[in-house]
């Protein structure tokens, strides 16, 4: 079983939490803490686990994670699942991320959390790997997106147009949100 | 009424969307909170409307500010109302929402019962696959079993994306509600059969899960995983099915004979290096001992997983490595140079799996080898933990199974030496402790033992030429005792003697000076006898002549102990060279003294004593004490481990005679002793009417007698004066003699001079002593009175302290030019600015008028913090208008409390620190203390820099920490009774007196 799922960038600030047992709000962000405390302080070059994240689970919990330009995504995981298998989990996650939203950067993350939250339910659900097929999820998630533009989507037109008047009023908009440098980079690695 | 929906939406268009929140907040870097909490409040407002839409956008919105850790439950109905939207769009905002927030006592969630049901039941199938997927986060027992049947229908869909979903969501509704698991089951196993590989993983994914659980129920599915086994080709589903045989095989050994043969060949073939691993494991697991090819397969995979360059392979091929040496250790050996290799490895972790494995890895023929290897990395490594860690693990591998794998006791030796040279270690009295342990049972090897530690002697200096690096002198303990008590080995027993009693030696510590001087007087012995025999007297006379000039200086010593035995041996010389000079032959008599051999003792040689006839050791030989009733209530099974002992084992061991006996003795011994400070005959008289009660002689200090300076309230005196007040209470218990309350009233008035103290009247001065010194000669009718009002430890840095001291003016004088300086201590120093001696005072700096008074902080080096301290010191200061210099002795004391630092502790982080076993814990009892419990606590709080983690009503637990990192854990129970966990026994024993020390007070 999969216990939690965080992404959060390298300062420590969290771009997606979704945990599959209940921690209070609070807790969770001391989770946060914690597992960015532990994991920031690691080099590139060493292993990617990590037994001994106190706050979930105890003994039988391990932490995953991949470092990806400026984003950490860290699955805590119990004994059940294999440790490669979670690392290469996390690659597809993040290469169907990538597909979606044509190179992805942090700033996608920022801005559309709700779209890395429906793309993540099609990989894991419920603690449990769903699938694990990448043209598989990436249909199953341009099929919703389709649905919902032929709804109007949430904001309709006329409130986007309004949405560009409210910014020109902001005193010190960055104009110009440059995201050359925090792309997230997937690097290919060797097939599962 | 057409008007109004227009009007309010066009106030909506310019509510802000998800995207618009995030660059609000991301602009309001400074104010974010406050930015924030508007957003909600417009939020709050966007709740009431009736459009859907703009609720679907609150609630997106609300779901990003969960993450950012903001409590959303308030907005639980809204959600509820937005899940139950006909739009796809909004609906999956709900179920999103709900999903990140609801849990089990969500109250709402029972609302969403028929909303759910009616998803499942969409025709479009994405609506299902929503509803799915949030209910999987939030399922309830009450949800589980009314909806488990309409998810069972949907595991025979026909889209294969829902039957997967609803096969997956089945394992949360059998864990909330499992009588759904009979029923269900059938169609589960038939999915492991479905057609879609998706759908087909989805069912082996939770019967894996299930059989985690509870394995023995899933054998009978054994032959169709069989099955999938060898014919299914998704690596994922390979990779559950093998680790749910990994279960499996220990509960039917048949299976794992039938197993090794896919195993082996999906190790063969497989170029997946997670399943290549995940075989490997399982065969492991299930131990097929029968055939030693596979396991030697297994290790040569293993091998290559190690030698890859990617980190994570290196780490688990070690981890897997590690669980085939405990069955299999000879075909792991083979690979030691490959382990040894990886040592080298500039991940940590990779290198202490690598020394784990290494320690299970020794034989008596690679031992050395692999030591001398260890000892080459312990050159090379930087940081000290990593060389520590290589330190332990080389005395571990050399000592495990006693010394089980040692051929040449001399090479052990020699290893030991080397590793005292390693700079800054914790370990030395591990060190020390091998060093004994060898010497003394391995006989023969006492002759080269003696010549090596001979050396480390000679060469001290060396080891303690920096007294940071305290952690190795404790060899030249070891080495002292070794050379001292097996000294008819030692070749140049005159040389080691010198070397012993060089000035030098004072700085080390207490216990390490202690065991020289024993020993020296031990190797005295030996020297005498071997000059008597061969020359003429002259010789043996130098040799007592060299004792006697260097024996004063230990003498001297600030440490009992070192005093003590070195006076002793000083007069015992000094009457030999009288001897001596008589002619008189002594050195028979003189080794006499250290005759018979010291041997060790096992552990539980005590149980092979048979009890002679008649003991009961679990009678009561005195009376036991009254118990009060807190026993009774035991709130935290945690701490009761210890509750009994410290009552009883004092009161078994010695009966009524022989104490008088012993306390006869001690107080001869005490008379002829000038190191003693003899007892005043008042107080004697009242121990004297106590007999039987108590038998601890207290030595009174009387005040009048300047031994210490006047008016001067030390807490050692607290302690004795609260023992005989004490005792004096149970006298009168006893007795009811009415002349004793007398007495006890003057003994109260000398220890408080301020006067009673109301329960909430808590002065600050409480936690150390306040030192207010008199001139001694009372020439000139100066009074400084110096108030030590702070003595705080520094976060920084675990070694400092600062202390804060007021001095205030009480003579008619101007004060200036004062200086301040304390006689440092090994342990702690006062720090001066660069380039002053170590006996430089500092300046104060300021001036004080007469009766005005002001505060300067000075900053200490402390070493160690287990145990409290005084630090004596000097204030020397000019009076204006006359030019001589005044000085003023004063003492600090540092007590282990203001090492403590108040840190603030969660409740949960609180019980997982107790249940981690690395504490030792002590209890306490506080004898007559009446005052309300919360009156309690704040002064333990308050005096002892303690934070109270959870009161529940009968007791509470504190917690604080020490400014070296120790945890200290109290449990305070109503009837004043304190149960305490620390993981520094030392450290916690003294600040429970101090805890003591301050209610004895009130």
């Amino acid at each position: 079983m999969i216990k939690a799922i965080l992404i959060f960038n390298n300062h420590g600030k969290p771009r997606l939490i979704r945990f599959y047992q209940y921690f209070a709000e609070d807790m969770q962000q001391q989770i946060i803490r914690e597992t960015f405390h532990l994991v920031s302080k690691r080099d590139d070059n060493v292993c990617n686990f990590l037994e001994g994240g106190s706050l979930i689970g105890g003994s039988d919990y391990k932490l995953i994670y991949r470092h990806y330009a400026t984003l950490y995504f860290v699955f805590c995981v119990d004994s059940s699942e294999s440790e490669l298998g979670i690392l290469d989990l996390i690659q597809v996650f993040v290469e169907t991320l990538d597909k979606c939203f044509e190179n992805v950067c942090e700033l996608d993350l920022i801005f559309h959390m709700d779209k890395v939250h429906y793309i993540l339910q099609e990989v894991v659900m419920g603690g449990m790997v769903l699938e694990t097929n990448m043209n598989e999820i990436v249909a199953q998630v341009e099929v919703q997106n389709r649905m919902e533009k032929s709804e109007g989507g949430l904001s309709a037109a006329p409130a986007r147009a309004v949405s560009a008047v409210k910014n020109m009023n902001l005193p010190d908009m960055p104009r110009n949100i440059n995201i050359g440098d925090i792309n997230i980079k997937v690097p290919s690695l060797s097939p599962f | 009424m057409a008007l109004k929906i227009v009007k309010g939406s066009i106030d909506r268009m310019f509510d802000k969307n998800l995207q618009d929140l995030v660059r609000g907040i991301r602009n309001h870097k400074e104010d974010e909170a406050k930015y924030i909490s508007t957003c909600i409040d417009e939020i709050k407002q966007e709740l009431k409307q009736d459009n859907i839409a703009v609720k679907a956008n609150a609630v997106c919105k609300l779901t990003y500010l969960q993450m950012l850790g903001y409590d959303v439950s308030w907005a639980a109905f809204n959600i509820v109302e937005v899940m139950s939207s006909s739009k796809f769009t909004y609906k999956r905002i709900g179920y999103l929402a709900a999903s990140q927030c609801f849990h089990e006592s969500t109250d709402v969630i029972m609302l969403t019962t028929n909303q759910i049901r009616k998803d499942l039941s969409s025709p479009n199938q994405y609506d299902t696959g929503v509803a799915l997927t949030g209910l999987s986060c939030f399922v309830t027992p009450d949800l589980a079993r009314d909806l488990a049947n309409d998810i069972m229908t949907l595991m025979s869909h026909t889209k294969p994306y829902i039957r997967k979903k609803a096969v997956l969501i089945m394992y949360k509704v059998f864990l909330k509600y499992p009588e759904s698991l009979r029923p269900a089951f059938p169609r589960l196993k038939e999915k492991l059969e479905d057609p879609d590989p998706g759908v087909q993983s989805a069912a082996v994914n939770v019967i894996c899960e299930l059989a985690r659980r509870n394995p023995k129920n899933y054998l009978s599915l054994a032959p169709l995983f069989f099955k999938l086994m060898t014919s299914s080709t998704n690596n994922w589903v390979l990779i559950k099915i093998i680790k749910l045989f990994g279960a499996l095989t220990p509960l039917e050994p048949r299976l794992g004979k039938k197993l090794i043969e896919p195993l082996t060949n999906l190790i063969h073939s497989t170029s997946a290096m997670s399943l290549l691993y995940e075989c490997v494991n399982t065969v492991i697991a299930g131990q097929y001992c029968c055939s030693l090819g596979s396991v030697v397969l297994c290790v040569q995979k293993l091998r290559i997983l190690i030698e890859d360059s990617d980190q994570n392979l290196k780490y688990l091929g070690l981890l897997a490595m590690s669980k085939i040496l405990k069955t299999h250790p000879k075909s792991v050996q083979s690979h030691k140079d490959l382990i040894l290799q990886c040592l080298d490895d500039k991940d940590e972790s990779i290198r202490l799996r690598a020394l784990d494995l290494l320690y299970g890895m020794v034989s008596k023929k690679n031992l050395m080898e692999i030591v001398k290897k260890l000892m080459l990395h312990v050159d090379k490594a930087e940081g000290t933990t990593y060389r520590d860690e290589l330190l332990t693990k080389i005395i571990d591998i050399c000592c495990q199974s006693n010394y089980q794998y040692i051929t040449n006791f001399e090479w052990y030796i020699s290893i030991l030496v080397e590793l005292t040279r390693l700079e800054g270690t914790r370990h030395g009295h591990l060190i020390a402790s091998q060093m004994l342990d060898v010497a003394i049972r391995v006989k023969a090897i006492r002759v080269f033992a003696v010549a090596q530690m001979a050396t480390l002697l000679d060469n001290a200096h060396l080891l303690t030429g920096n007294m940071q690096r305290n952690g190795i002198c404790e060899v030249l303990y070891a080495a002292a005792w070794i050379c001292g008590e097996f000294s008819e080995h030692l070749e140049n027993p005159m040389q080691t003697l010198e070397a012993m009693l060089r000035p030098k030696v004072a700085t080390l510590p207490g216990h390490i000076q202690a065991v020289y001087v024993q020993n020296a007087a031990k190797l005295f012995a030996t020297v005498l006898k071997s000059q008597e025999g061969n020359t003429d007297g002259t010789a043996a006379q130098e040799t007592s002549q060299l004792m006697i000039e260097r024996l004063p200086l230990f003498v001297q010593s600030a440490n009992l102990e070192v005093q003590e035995r070195a006076s002793c041996i000083l007069q015992l010389v000094k009457y030999i060279q009288k001897l001596q000079q008589k002619d008189v032959e002594v050195a028979e008599e003189v080794s006499a003294l250290f005759a018979g051999e010291l041997n060790p003792v096992a552990p539980k040689a005590q149980k092979k004593v048979p009890v002679p006839e008649g003991l009961d050791l679990d009678a009561w030989i005195n009376e036991p004490p009254s118990e009060s009733e807190s026993e009774d209530e035991q709130p935290k099974a945690i701490f009761t481990k210890e509750e009994h002992k410290h009552s009883r084992p004092r009161h078994t061991e010695v009966d009524e005679k022989e104490l008088a006996k012993r306390r006869e003795a001690r107080k001869q011994e005490q008379a002829n002793n000038p190191f003693y400070i003899k007892a005043s005959p008042s107080s004697q008289k009242v121990y004297q009417e106590s007999t039987g009660v108590e038998h601890i002689p207290v030595v009174q200090i009387d005040l009048s007698v300047p031994l210490k300076v006047p008016g001067l309230p030390m807490s050692d005196q607290y302690v004795k004066l609260e023992e005989e007040r004490r005792q004096k209470q149970r006298v009168e218990k006893k007795k009811k003699e009415k002349k004793k309350r007398k007495e006890k009233h003057s003994g109260r008035g000398k220890k408080r001079d301020s006067g009673p103290e109301s329960e909430e009247d808590i002065t600050p001065a409480h936690m150390v002593d306040i030192v207010t010194e008199e001139m001694p000669e009372n020439a000139l009718p100066i009074h400084t009175p110096i108030t030590v009002c702070d003595i705080q430890g520094n976060l920084q840095d675990g070694s400092q302290v600062v202390v804060s001291v007021i001095f205030e003016n009480k003579c008619d004088g101007f004060l200036k030019s004062m200086e301040f300086n304390v006689l440092d201590s090994l342990n702690a120093k006062l720090q001066r600015p660069e380039g002053s001696g170590p006996h430089d005072g500092l300046t104060v700096p300021f001036q004080l008028p007469p009766g005005v008074s002001n505060e300067a902080r000075f900053v200490f080096t402390v070493q160690s913090i287990v145990m409290p301290q005084k630090l004596k010191g000097t204030l020397t200061f000019i009076v204006k208008d006359s030019s001589t210099h005044e000085k003023l002795d004063f003492k600090l004391h540092f007590t282990c409390t203001s090492y403590l630092i108040t840190t603030p502790c969660y409740s949960d982080a609180f019980a997982k620190l107790l249940e981690s076993g690395d504490l030792k814990c002590s209890s306490v009892r506080l004898e007559g203390v009446s005052m309300p419990f919360h009156h309690l606590l704040a002064r333990i709080c308050f005096h002892h820099h303690f934070s109270v983690v959870e009161r529940i009503d009968s007791c509470s637990s504190m917690y604080s920490r020490s400014i070296q990192g120790h945890h200290v854990c109290l449990l305070v129970k109503t009837t004043v009774s304190i149960d305490a966990k620390c993981d520094e026994p030392t450290l916690l024993g003294n600040v429970l007196d101090e805890i003591k020390q301050t209610f004895s007070q009130c």
